[in-house]
């Protein structure tokens, strides 16, 4: 906590505003389609200026995904991946690069390892945040206390259907960054994005102090690029998930340095 | 405004032509498979001593602690573990329910519905020769195949396509597994000019080819889900789906005593009117209430239902009968209460099938409306705190119960009842139960004659050449 008072995830946020460059966040299913798979797209994508690393721990019931993370959920599960495994992929990561991981997860497979061991265990591995993507905030306060208490920041998600007064009470309770949900609706690759974007997320922005984050449906440098004008970072899931099915590791690595240049002349400055 | 009732949809003659053909040949698809399934399988009926994993592991739920009994929760049980999108929805959801639940219009409409739409009060029937063959008595069985569409599943879905009109919402999705709550849905949707999609497992569209045809012939559409074990926690993760995409003008009708909060507690309200009426009938007859309530569980709708109005009297022993599938341990049941464990599944905490990863595991059981992993929160709230005990009957005990029933008593029990007369019968005969009984006949038993005729060995086409 002293070396790092705002934790590495905000502390790279801080960089990228100082920097004047909006932030990339791969999203990548672990274990999908191997451990081997992963460990080499993680590898490339830290080498492509990722910023911060959205690691998810498949499941077999993933309510706010869409056909491409249902698939590669599916997919894992099937080659063996497990929380475990998912914790290993982060020890191996963090033994050569400090680029900040935030594990992205539905409650249950967290909640089967028991939280206290659960945090105990990521935090060892190296993991900075967690998103519980079906944790909405004021759902289950013992638990959500239990996490901001931990060492690894809570990143709570805004969906275009929060009321403002929600907005701020979201802001208040979330570390790290907050997660702007593009649209209502599952993840997924979108051919657009919805007109009203730019001015939800500044509304967003305005409700809080820390960074933004925004996801679900950017698909393409075009859609980044547009991303980058109005937030301070980009997830991006589905369409790379879609890359690497349809051209491999290699493939996904190329989509990727796609978006990191188009990020980069897009610029918040 | 007669011509805004006929369902926006309503299909040409000829392709109901079509449809009658589909059926027939998926009808005879079905009675091949299930014989070959047969000969492949032997399954086992009954179950072992009901193993508690969870208590004896010494470990103890930290979700919902402190929550517990607050809104939404049953104990730790409950809540709302839901994508942020939903949130608002299910706010205007409790604020909607809460303000109709409090209308004495809303409540009076309700009541009409009831009386002369969906048939109620159902009966409670006395089943002499049921108590005979099951060595106690008296036996009653509260006769919910006699309302609209065949189940109890309509008291829920006319009580919310009501609410939903009321919220203004046009359009309606539902999940079902073994197609009466789907049916029960599209026939509220009809009546109330909803737009209405079903999303059902692809396998459950197979084994209940009827009840496709039926929700299809009231103007639904129905969305076979390929996704994960195709059946009815598969068709929930999609109707869930389509709910976020489409949560402004959409009203989700779940269709049992599961999900987030305030879902749980409003169909429970909708289905409580089974146990109000056969705690008063029984009280007319008997002067006394039942000893012991019987009901079986999947989520749970008709337990809750039946369950409800007994909970506060000590004396009534209530028994939730879950589906053993081909027995305990065997990783082919669906007996959440029995040998699941607590965590977080389509938006509440409650006992789950799982691996030890958190993963959910695929339920099993002959039938489809209990081939579910999890059980509403209140049914493991009852669980946990003794109110209600919870006990499992296999495929084939419940298939020949299925078969016994209509030799005594004429009347054809859907298998998810069964389950329920299966356990009250050996129950009986074993002396564990003490009588007046009263037994949740949740539902007839049509829809499934192909398939236990498929278990016979290709009954259903000797019956055809008579």
């Amino acid at each position: 906590m002293p070396a790092h008072p705002l934790g590495p995830i905000r502390e790279r946020f801080e960089k990228l505003a100082r920097e004047g460059r909006t932030g990339f966040i791969p999203y990548v299913t672990a274990g999908y389609p191997s451990r081997v798979h992963t460990r080499q797209l993680l590898t490339g994508l830290v080498e492509a200026g990722a910023d911060v690393i959205e690691l998810g721990i498949p499941f077999s019931d993933p309510m706010a995904d869409g056909p491409t993370i249902q698939r590669s959920s599916q997919g894992a599960l099937a080659a063996g991946a497990t929380v475990d495994m998912t914790l290993d992929l982060v020890g191996d990561l963090r033994s050569w690069s400090d680029i900040p991981i935030v594990i992205f997860s539905y409650l249950n497979p967290i909640y089967a390892q028991g939280i206290e061991d659960f945090l105990m265990l990521a935090a060892d591995a190296g993991v900075n945040g967690i998103l519980p993507t079906d944790l909405p905030v004021g759902a289950d306060p013992d638990l959500e206390h239990q996490l901001r208490h931990s060492t690894l920041d809570l990143v709570r998600l805004v969906a275009p259907t929060t009321t403002p007064e929600r907005v701020r009470e979201i802001a208040a309770e979330s570390e790290g960054f907050l997660y702007y949900i593009a649209r209502t609706g599952v993840t997924g690759a979108r051919s657009r994005l919805r007109r009203e974007l730019a001015a939800e997320v500044s509304a967003v922005r305005s409700a809080s102090y820390l960074p933004v984050a925004v996801g679900f449906g950017v698909s393409s440098p075009e859609h980044a690029r547009a991303v980058a004008r109005m937030a301070d970072a980009v997830v991006v899931g589905s369409a790379l998930v879609d890359s690497l099915d349809s051209e491999g590791v290699e493939g996904a690595l190329r989509f990727a340095r796609s978006l990191r240049a188009a990020l980069d002349e897009g610029g918040t400055g | 405004m007669e011509n805004d009732r006929l369902p926006a949809r309503a299909r040409l003659p000829q392709e109901d032509r079509q449809l009658d053909d589909d059926l027939l040949r998926q009808a005879e698809r079905l009675v091949e498979d299930e014989r070959s399934a047969r000969d492949a399988c032997a399954m086992e009926g009954g179950c072992g001593p009901a193993d508690d994993a969870w208590e004896d592991d010494g470990l103890m739920p930290t979700l919902g602690a402190r929550t517990a009994d607050g809104p939404g929760r049953f104990g730790p049980f409950g809540g709302r573990y839901v994508p942020e999108t939903l949130i608002p929805a299910l706010d205007e959801l409790e604020a909607a329910y809460g303000e109709a639940s409090a209308d004495p219009v809303f409540l009076t409409e309700i009541d009409a519905l009831a009386a002369h739409y969906i048939g109620r009060p159902t009966p409670l029937y006395r089943a002499r020769r049921l108590e005979t063959e099951a060595g106690v008595g008296p036996i009653y069985l509260k006769r919910e195949d006699l309302n609209h569409t065949g189940a109890h599943k309509i008291n829920n879905t006319v009580g919310q396509a009501l609410l939903a009109e009321r919220m203004g919402k046009p359009r309606i999705i539902a999940e079902t597994g073994a197609g009466q709550h789907g049916v029960a849905t599209a026939t509220a949707c009809a009546l109330f000019n909803l737009e209405c999609v079903v999303y059902m497992g692809a396998e459950d569209v197979r084994r209940q080819a009827l009840n496709v045809y039926r929700m299809r012939l009231l103007g639904a559409e129905v969305r076979p889900v390929h996704s994960g074990t195709r059946t009815l926690k598969d068709a929930t993760n999609e109707a869930l789906r389509d709910w976020v995409t489409n949560v402004g003008d959409t009203h989700y009708i779940i269709g049992s005593v599961v999900g987030p909060h305030p879902f749980p507690r409003i169909v429970r309200d909708f289905q409580a009117v089974i146990g109000r009426e056969a705690k008063r009938q029984i009280l007319e007859v008997e002067g006394r209430l039942p000893r012991t309530v019987v009901a079986c569980v999947g989520g749970g709708s008709n337990a809750m239902g039946m369950f409800h109005a007994f909970v506060e009297d000590e004396d009534v022993a209530l028994v939730g009968v879950e589906a053993a599938g081909e027995g305990l341990g065997t990783g082919r049941s669906s007996a959440s209460l029995s040998e699941g464990r607590p965590g977080v599944l389509h938006g509440s905490l409650s006992y789950l099938l799982q691996d030890a990863d958190g993963q959910i595991s695929p339920a099993h059981s002959v039938a489809a409306g209990l081939d579910y992993p999890g059980v509403g929160p209140e049914h493991s709230f009852l669980r946990d705190s003794g109110r209600a005990r919870y006990e499992c009957v296999g495929d084939e005990a419940a298939a020949r119960a299925f078969r016994i029933l209509p030799r005594l008593e004429g009347i054809i029990p859907a298998l998810e009842t069964a389950h329920a007369l299966a356990w009250a019968i050996e129950a009986g005969r074993r002396g564990e139960i003490e009588g007046p009984v009263a037994i949740c006949l949740s539902g007839r038993g049509d829809k499934d004659a192909v398939h236990v005729a498929g278990l016979r060995g290709g009954a259903a086409r000797e019956g055809r050449r008579e």
